[in-house]
């Protein structure tokens, strides 16, 4: 209730601002306005500093990237209208559009894409650092080309420059000043098809269209509403009665999916989420005995039966993830992973094996199980089933709820047994995969490194050599033997390749372009 | 006590409470024996229908047996009702009969602190204490028990205040009894009829309580209850009724019987409308 009348008073205010071709064309501008929902509020709009699926859902709108990807991640033209590589992969020559202003009207140049590339993502995008090392110096050749020059190949360089990793911000408001403090992450200024307008705490962000957008079709709608709505009965509620438009990826619980994909007012897309490539995962801290033992960790895996995760706890939306590299990605190789099938009389054997005999009541070794705050989701509801899973081959398994704090502190200062979460692999393993394993990367105070504490120099090797190949067999070697290694280390307790859903209102079309999916922005969407 | 058998068994409606009630704690004390694994076990795949073969509530979101889910949630809501009532009962006898008994600046003090916790939301306040003090049986517990004894000590101060000055305790006085022997052996009995029927109110609100603490997340992880499965469940409520409404069901008829017979007790023994 509450919920329409706020979106008609929003639309009612908006409409003294309606532009005479839409007035034209018939519709009003509640048809011509978006209505998404969040899961929870974000505490900035600072894309690189928070880089989380709801951010990417937001911003993506606001701030875009030199270049675009196609279904098969092929690049193309965006901010960039035209790039170069030498054959030899250590020079990228970049040839920014000149008819781009950020939204207070300063014109988008170079030196805003040295200034990200150099300064700002490096500092704050945990996957951009990674990708930039590779890069020697970022030069300003004149107001419209950037060139790249390389320390070495990198051969991912390319992909990490996607929407969602590399997010072009704004020189003329953040040089010089401190990017966690800046009061412009309150109201963010970028160049894409929205502007932002209005963020009332605890209510909505709203978007408005960006008039001065150099796609001349683009936005097709007038503006965008992201309504903070805390539960999955409300969302689902919100999407049936048409009072959303958008439900992306975490917003309905994969319960009711069934329910979703049978209305006939809905489409639901199972590829929006293709660039993240999400894979559902425990991670153990190997400074903690016994998650040190590689024997402890199989005998973890064989214990839980991943097929009954995917098809009972997540409703069939996914598949069962064999290793690090999800199956649909390049570079997967299934012939070279170690493989841990459901098979509780191994798990046990191991366990036999390193000493851990059942104790009193058949238990042979207690720990805590740390649950992301997805307000009863399939984290919580996987944790939940691995508990009794384990409990069957005697291990015995306390749940910690959190709050989103307590989690980020808690993951980032090593202070926990085990933890739950799904991760990105971006479409290359240097960009997603390699910061959960290289030693260089276990950071303290970090979320989302290598808080697990793997270190193993034959695959810190291996992603660099990896990395910096330039003859496609070769990396494909390097992988292959990677998958082989971190699959027999158990390096990580891999449990289902995720497959978000992304559900839109008939009434509109052209929401998913690419694999990016809301990352991208929704400046294609239009009335249907 | 005849006459209070005969009238609480006169009529129908507490009767009837008792048998539920009673049914209820016998499924809460037999659910080991009656079911042959606890309540976390998953046995099949989840969301199935009641009357699925061997399923007789149907299974929840995650593949386990409702009906096992329902008497051992029967265990954790009895178990908190009663032992947060006799606590609340306990501290509210104990601060309202010193107040009742003694009046004066010790009955002031204690009333304004009674008061503290009467217009504090209460709610809100169980939510804070329970969260302070990690969620846990115990910690439910003690969170009700402090949230609900303002009503008790309020009505044994009553109580205490209109038999204080009556001339068996006079009578008691002047034999030379000790203050406390007066407060337990003379007065107390005497007040004991509203304390049962508010006390047999107060374990049917502490039920629903620690129901909306499991719903809300707040009550302990390991253990479940009637709340915490309608917790879990609701994100189902549109594709799998009986999640949700089973347990509700479960906590409704539990707390009508509860009310029930507190009506009884309050027909039986209030002298007024005992005829």
């Amino acid at each position: 209730m509450e919920f329409d009348r706020r979106a008609m008073l929003g639309a009612a205010a908006s409409l003294a601002a309606v532009p005479a071709w839409a007035q034209a064309s018939g519709t009003t501008a509640r048809q011509r306005t978006i209505s998404a929902m969040m899961t929870d509020e974000p505490a900035h709009l600072n894309y690189p500093l928070f880089n989380t699926r709801i951010m990417q859902e937001i911003c993506g709108n606001i701030q875009e990237s030199l270049l675009l990807f196609d279904w098969q991640f092929k690049p193309h033209p965006n901010l960039a209208r035209a790039f170069e590589m030498t054959p030899d992969g250590m020079r990228y020559t970049f040839h920014l559009r000149p008819d781009v202003r950020w939204h207070d009207g300063v014109p988008f140049t170079a030196r805003d894409v040295v200034f990200s590339c150099g300064t700002m993502l490096p500092q704050l995008n945990p996957r951009s650092r990674n990708a930039f090392s590779h890069v020697r110096t970022i030069t300003a050749v004149d107001r419209y080309t950037v060139r790249f020059d390389m320390k070495q190949p990198f051969n991912a360089f390319l992909l990490s420059l996607m929407a969602s990793s590399a997010p072009i911000m704004p020189a003329h408001i953040f040089e010089g000043t401190d990017f966690r403090t800046n009061p412009r992450n309150f109201s963010p200024v970028g160049t894409g098809p929205f502007r932002f307008n209005r963020w009332v705490r605890g209510q909505y962000i709203h978007l408005t269209r960006n008039p001065h957008y150099w796609r001349k079709d683009q936005p097709g709608m007038d503006g965008i509403y992201y309504r903070v709505c805390p539960t999955s009965e409300q969302r689902l509620v919100a999407m049936e009665s048409g009072a959303a438009d958008f439900a992306m990826a975490d917003d309905i619980d994969t319960v009711v999916n069934s329910r979703m994909m049978a209305n006939p007012n809905v489409i639901g897309r199972a590829d929006a989420f293709n660039g993240t490539g999400e894979i559902t995962v425990m991670e153990m801290n190997h400074r903690r005995w016994p998650f040190g033992d590689r024997r402890f960790r199989a005998a973890f895996m064989h214990a839980i039966d991943r097929n009954f995760l995917v098809k009972a706890i997540n409703f069939g939306l996914g598949k069962v993830a064999t290793g690090p590299i999800p199956s649909n990605l390049p570079y997967y190789d299934e012939k070279a992973l170690v493989k841990y099938p459901f098979d509780q009389a191994r798990a046990r054997a191991l366990l036999d094996e390193m000493g851990l005999k059942p104790g009193r009541g058949g238990i042979r070794h207690r720990f805590a199980i740390m649950m992301i705050p997805d307000g009863g989701g399939h984290w919580t509801r996987g944790c939940h089933y691995v508990k009794q899973a384990l409990s069957e081959v005697g291990l015995d398994v306390t749940l910690e709820s959190t709050d989103w704090p307590t989690f980020s502190r808690r993951s980032g200062n090593w202070d926990f047994d085990v933890d739950c979460n799904s991760y990105g692999q971006y479409g290359d393993p240097a960009i997603g995969t390699a910061r959960f394993f290289l030693s260089s990367n276990i950071r303290k105070g970090v979320p989302q490194t290598n808080i697990q504490g793997y270190n193993n120099p034959e695959v810190d090797a291996l992603f660099h050599k990896a990395a910096v190949a330039v003859d496609p067999a070769e990396i494909q070697k390097h992988y292959s033997r990677l998958q082989h290694v971190l699959t027999r280390d158990v390096a990580m307790c891999w449990l289902f390749e995720r497959q978000p859903m992304f559900f839109y209102n008939k009434r509109l079309k052209d929401v998913i372009m690419g694999p990016n999916g809301p990352a991208d922005g929704f400046g294609s969407v239009k009335l249907a | 006590m005849k006459d209070f058998l005969r009238v609480f068994f006169s009529r129908p409606i507490p009767l009837v409470g008792l048998v539920i009630f009673a049914v209820i704690v016998a499924l809460a004390l037999l659910a080991p024996l009656l079911f042959g694994r606890g309540p976390f076990i998953i046995v099949g795949m989840p969301l199935l229908p009641p009357g699925a073969p061997g399923l007789l509530a149907g299974s929840d979101v995650l593949g386990r047996d409702m009906a096992v889910g329902l008497a051992y949630g029967a265990r954790i809501s009895l178990l908190v009702g009663i032992t947060s009532t006799l606590c609340a009962v306990g501290i509210g006898v104990l601060l309202g009969a010193v107040a009742g008994y003694y009046g004066g600046w010790l009955d002031d003090l204690l009333m304004r602190v009674t008061e503290f916790f009467q217009i504090i939301p209460s709610f809100v306040l169980l939510m804070v204490l329970v969260a302070f003090l990690q969620p846990s049986l115990s910690s439910t517990v003690i969170g009700i028990a402090l949230v609900t004894w303002p009503q008790v000590a309020r009505v044994v101060r009553g109580e205490f205040l209109s038999l204080r000055g009556r001339e068996f305790v006079q009578a008691a006085r002047t034999l030379g009894m000790r203050d406390a022997r007066i407060i337990f052996t003379q007065v107390l009995p005497n007040a004991l009829p509203p304390i049962i029927v508010v006390g047999s109110m107060m374990v049917g609100s502490a039920i629903l309580t620690e129901s909306a603490l499991s719903f809300l997340g707040l009550g302990d992880p390991n253990l479940l209850s009637w709340g915490s499965m309608i917790g879990g469940s609701r994100s189902a409520m549109w594709v799998a009724w009986w999640t949700t409404v089973l347990p509700g069901l479960a906590i409704m008829i539990t707390v009508l019987a509860l009310n029930f017979i507190g009506d009884g007790l309050n027909d039986a023994l209030n002298p007024r409308r005992r005829r």
